[in-house]
């Protein structure tokens, strides 16, 4: 029942009801007063709206193409700019180690050696470590405590690349070759396969420091992959296991994990991406030696640090296209990793769809 | 009877290591974070003075501060987000609202994501080319433009996202009005997905803010103080770059300054940036 309670009264109805004169109705309910002019304005308008509605349209298509230009942009003056260095070398570049710029003869092996090394350093340490971060987040953790380390890991992946640099330039590098490799060197001085593996000099800079700061930088990216997929696990999954007695360590490793491998492995793609790729960082620590050595502390080159550093010193027509050539070489060697891993992911979104 | 106390016993010890382990390397990735942090905050704030903001890159051996590098930041990254961010919200517009599921959609989108994720001193190269070899030298619209370039695929993945958690009743209910669909887009979808575009300009910004390598052969870097665009311009993480490779130790005093000033200002937009989405989730 509608009650309306004493003491409140309820306006006038002619005070709500009143309708000042025409202009506040739709013109579509006055028959009368539609004339000829209403009629043509009103059409004017939806003529006008939908021109501005094709021309929208037309806005929004050509955004989306100009991505796809972008892209085809960067391919296409990457391959325009490496041709005299194709000319001149052929597929040799790729597979001789010996960069000479003074005698214009340029070879990519060390640098491409750097990069797949040192990624393949950063991945051996990020990717355990990053599925650990994110199982003790989604499983072990103190619910309280959960946001801020989630938000602290996430905070390593927002510091830019060149802070990584000049902190691994100034401050890790020093204390690592301090505390970590001269250590380690002497350590293994006897041992067969490891003595060359991390022989030579302590320098503090090098592959594996290179590497090793390229591992801290993805991490984020490994663990927060790893979480959402994590977060897609049926619980009826893991009760019926911790339900049969498994413990912790059992449903992670035998239920969890094989569940979301297709998006762990996604995700770690994804970062190897990211690692091929970085520039700054691997720049200031890695030594800037265009040479292969079998000890992974001695210095080295990465392609994107022969490009950092060398472009804008290169004086030779010659010279710069080579340098462009070994771009051209990291974007395909990132172009393979990244749409590899976007297909996975794909996948993995339409079973998630199903 | 003792043989399941056994494997009793060591199923309970592989979960310790496995609980160990896993605490192990979260607290692996917080040292890390901590001792970059208090690196950074313990030199960056030695560094800081007033003459950081009021003089201009000096010659080794003298006093000085990041004015040019500062304002060269500033204005190469607000032209990289006025030219990228339009671009980005009608593509991630393209993406979400006429195109879901087409041929074309589904290419764009794929590009735009290895763009997201793709070296970004392959940019730099491509905008070398582009734009500073036609004009015989290095310029800040060069440097702009580079960073435009990557501004375009932040805006357009996090647009395409945002618009497609707008509910389709709000569509159709506008749609049923008589809206014209670019009325329903502007007014509607837009509308309903204002903070989560704009967090994602600001992702951009934080992400461009600390971008060097595609700065390195675009704008170059000045050394005096240059309003010019068509000429070299100085930047932050350019200027760190170059001071932090040099052997002088003013100079590496003012590349920690700069250094504090970049972490400092991507860390305040990644907050914004936060609070913003949280505060549209609520």
């Amino acid at each position: 029942m509608f009650v309306v309670p004493t003491g409140c009264e309820l306006p006038p109805i002619h005070d709500v009801m009143i309708v000042p004169g025409p202009s506040l109705t739709d013109i579509s309910l006055q028959e009368n007063s539609q004339s000829l002019a209403d009629l043509s304005a009103r059409i004017e308008t939806a003529r006008r709206a939908g021109a501005g509605d094709a021309r929208f349209r037309w806005t929004a298509l050509l955004a989306a193409l100009l991505v796809l230009i972008i892209f085809t942009g960067v391919i296409g003056s990457l391959v325009i700019g490496s041709i005299p260095a194709f000319k001149a070398f052929g597929f040799e570049f790729i597979i001789t180690e010996a960069w000479r710029p003074t005698r214009e003869h340029f070879g990519a092996l060390a640098p491409i050696y750097g990069t797949l090394v040192t990624s393949a350093i950063a991945m051996v340490i990020a990717l355990p470590v990053g599925i650990g971060v994110a199982i003790f987040l989604t499983e072990l953790c103190p619910r309280p405590l959960r946001r801020p380390i989630g938000i602290a890991i996430e905070l390593l992946a927002g510091i830019p690349s060149i802070i990584y640099g000049i902190w691994g330039l100034f401050v890790f590098a020093p204390w690592f070759q301090l505390h970590v490799q001269e250590p380690v060197i002497a350590a293994v001085a006897d041992v067969p396969v490891l003595s060359s593996l991390f022989g030579g000099s302590p320098f503090g800079i090098g592959i594996f420091t290179a590497g090793l700061i390229l591992s801290i930088m993805i991490l984020p990216f490994i663990s927060a992959v790893t979480r959402d997929v994590l977060e897609t696990v049926p619980s009826v999954l893991k009760e019926a296991s911790y339900g049969l007695g498994s413990t912790s360590w059992e449903v992670m490793w035998k239920v969890c994990l094989p569940f979301c491998s297709t998006g762990v492995v996604g995700g770690a793609m994804l970062a190897l991406g990211r690692a091929l790729g970085e520039t700054m960082a691997v720049t200031f620590v890695i030594g800037n030696a265009h040479r292969i050595d079998p000890s992974l502390f001695a210095p080295g080159t990465s392609i994107s640090a022969a490009i950092a550093n060398e472009f804008t010193e290169a004086t030779t027509p010659l010279y710069t296209s080579a340098l462009i050539e070994l771009g051209l070489v990291l974007f395909v060697i990132t172009f393979i990793v990244l749409a590899t891993a976007q297909l996975m992911l794909m996948r993995l979104e339409r079973a998630k769809g199903k | 009877m003792i043989l399941n106390k056994t494997l009793y016993f060591r199923r309970r010890l592989a979960n310790m290591l496995f609980i160990g382990l896993s605490l192990g390397a979260a607290v692996f990735g917080l040292v890390w974070l901590a001792f970059i942090l208090f690196a950074l905050f313990k030199n960056g704030f030695s560094a800081m003075s007033v003459s950081l903001f009021t003089e201009i890159t000096p010659p080794p051996g003298s006093a000085g501060g990041l004015l040019n590098a500062i304002f060269g930041s500033v204005v190469m990254s607000l032209g990289a987000v006025l030219i990228g961010t339009p671009i980005g919200l009608f593509a991630g517009t393209y993406l979400a609202e006429y195109a879901r599921h087409g041929k074309l959609a589904f290419v764009v989108r794929f590009v735009n994501d290895i763009l997201l994720s793709g070296p970004s001193i392959v940019t730099g190269l491509f905008v070398y080319e582009l734009v500073v070899v036609p004009m015989h030298g290095f310029s800040a619209i060069a440097g702009t433009l580079s960073l435009a370039v990557i501004v375009i695929p932040v805006v357009v993945r996090t647009t395409e996202n945002m618009l497609l958690l707008v509910p389709n009743g709000l569509r159709e209910a506008a749609s049923a009005l008589g809206a014209p669909q670019n009325f329903v887009i502007r007014s509607v979808t837009w509308k309903a997905a204002r903070a989560g575009i704009i967090t994602g300009v600001l992702l951009a910004v934080a992400r461009i803010s600390g971008e060097t390598a595609p700065l390195l052969f675009t704008a170059l870097g000045n050394n005096s103080f240059s309003t010019d665009i068509t000429k070299p311009m100085a930047s932050l993480p350019a200027v760190i770059a170059q001071f932090a490779i040099s052997p002088y130790e003013d100079w590496h005093t003012l590349a920690w300054g700069g250094a504090l000033l970049v972490t400092a200002t991507v860390l305040v937009l990644s907050v914004l940036a936060r609070l913003l989405e949280n505060q549209k989730r609520t």
